[in-house]
C-alpha cells in the first residue's frame, strides 16, 4: 500500500467488503465475516465431528485426545459454574469457544495478506477477522440473550419468571414492581451488549495496533509485530474463554430461582 | 476552515490521550490488586492454585475489557475522526 496516507491505509483495512440485500443503508450484508465465519465454522465444527464420530472407546489416537481434551477442559469449566444437566450447555459452550478462538485467531494472519491476495482477483475490501466485525459479536451475544430467555421462561415457567422480573432484586411490596422491573430489564439487556462489545473491543484495537506496526518501516516491524502477535495469543484465547465462560455463567444464572 | 480543523483535532487528540491513560490507570490498578490477592492466596493455600488461575484469568479479561474497549474508541478517534465530517458537510 505504498503511496497511501496512514489514515487512507487504515480506513481501507477496516472497510467491509459488503453487499446490498435491500434498500436502504440498513439492509447490507457484511460478506468477508460472514464467509470466514462460515468456513471455520465449517473446518473446526467438521474436523471435530470427524474425531467424534471415529472416536473409540480403546486406546484413543492422538487426535481424539487432543479433542477430548478441549471438550473435558470446556465441561470441567461448565461444571464448576453450573450444577445440573449440562446436555446443553456444555456442547453451546464448546461451540462458542472454539468457533470464537478460530475467528480470533484470524487476527495472526498479517494485515496485509488476506486483502493483497483478494486484490489480485478484484476483491477491494475484505476483513478477514470476524471479530472485528460489530455484527458478528453482537449476533453471537444477542442468540446468548434469547437463549437466557428461552432458559429463564423454561427452568421457572412463565409465572415463575414473571413473578422474578418483578419482585426479584429488592422484595414483593407492590411499590417496588415498578424498580425492579426496570432493573431487571436493565440486567437482561447489559448482558448481551456487553459481552458483544468486550470481544469486539480487544479484537478491534489488537487489528489497529497490528495495522499500526505495519505503518512503521519494514526493518523496525520485526520486533513490535513479534511482541504484539505473542500477547495477543493471550488475549485471543482469554477473549474465547471469557465469552464462553460468561456464556454459562448467564444460562446459569437462568436457572437459578431467588 | 483550517483552524476549525486545527482545533477539532487538538481536542480529539486531547480526548485521545485522557481516555487511553486513565483508562491505562484503572486497568493497571486492577490487575496489580488482582494478581496481588492472588499471589497472597497461592502462597497460603497451594493446593488452590489450580481453581484460582482460571478465575484470574477470566477476572483479568474483565479487567481489561474496558480498557481495550476504550483504546479501540480512541483509535477510532485517531484514524476514522467522525467529528470531523462536520467540516466536509
Amino acid at each position: 500500500m505504498a503511496g497511501a496516507s496512514p489514515t487512507e491505509y487504515i480506513g481501507h483495512h477496516l472497510t467491509n467488503l459488503t453487499a446490498a440485500v435491500g434498500a436502504g443503508p440498513f439492509w447490507v450484508v457484511h460478506v468477508d465475516s460472514l464467509i470466514v465465519a462460515t468456513i471455520l465454522g465449517v473446518i473446526c465444527f467438521g474436523v471435530m465431528w470427524r474425531a467424534a464420530s471415529k472416536a473409540s472407546p480403546g486406546v484413543p489416537g492422538r487426535f481424539q485426545a487432543f479433542v477430548e481434551m478441549v471438550y473435558e477442559f470446556v465441561d470441567g469449566q461448565v461444571r464448576d459454574v453450573f450444577q445440573g444437566d449440562r446436555s446443553f450447555i456444555a456442547p453451546l459452550s464448546l461451540t462458542i469457544f472454539v468457533w470464537v478462538l478460530f475467528m480470533n485467531a484470524m487476527d495472526l494472519i498479517p494485515v496485509d495478506f488476506v486483502p493483497t491476495l483478494l486484490g489480485l482477483f478484484g476483491v477491494h475490501y475484505f476483513k478477514a477477522v470476524p471479530t472485528t466485525d460489530l455484527n458478528t459479536t453482537f449476533a453471537l451475544s444477542i442468540t446468548v440473550f434469547f437463549l437466557i430467555i428461552f432458559f429463564s421462561f423454561k427452568a421457572k415457567g412463565t409465572g415463575g419468571f414473571l413473578h422474578e422480573l418483578f419482585t426479584a432484586p429488592f422484595g414483593s411490596h407492590w411499590a417496588l414492581w415498578i424498580p425492579n422491573f426496570l432493573l431487571n430489564i436493565i440486567e437482561f439487556l447489559a448482558k448481551p451488549v456487553s459481552l458483544a462489545m468486550r470481544l469486539f473491543g480487544n479484537m478491534y484495537a489488537g487489528e489497529l495496533v497490528f495495522l499500526l506496526i505495519a505503518l512503521l518501516p519494514w526493518w523496525a516491524q520485526w520486533l513490535p509485530g513479534a511482541g504484539w502477535a505473542i500477547f495477543h495469543i493471550l488475549i485471543i484465547t482469554l477473549q474465547a474463554f471469557i465469552f464462553m465462560v460468561l456464556t454459562a455463567v448467564y444460562l446459569a444464572m437462568a436457572h437459578e430461582h431467588h | 476552515m483550517e483552524q476549525f480543523l486545527a482545533i477539532i483535532q487538538a481536542y480529539t487528540a486531547l480526548g485521545i490521550g485522557i481516555i487511553i491513560g486513565l483508562g491505562a490507570i484503572g486497568a493497571c490498578i486492577g490487575i496489580g490488586i488482582m494478581g496481588s490477592k492472588f499471589l497472597e492466596a497461592a502462597a497460603r493455600q497451594p493446593e488452590l492454585i489450580p481453581q484460582l488461575q482460571g478465575r484470574m484469568f477470566l477476572l483479568a479479561g474483565l479487567i481489561d475489557a474496558a480498557f481495550l474497549i476504550g483504546v479501540a474508541v480512541a483509535m477510532f478517534f485517531a484514524f476514522a475522526n467522525p467529528l470531523l465530517a462536520v467540516l466536509q458537510a
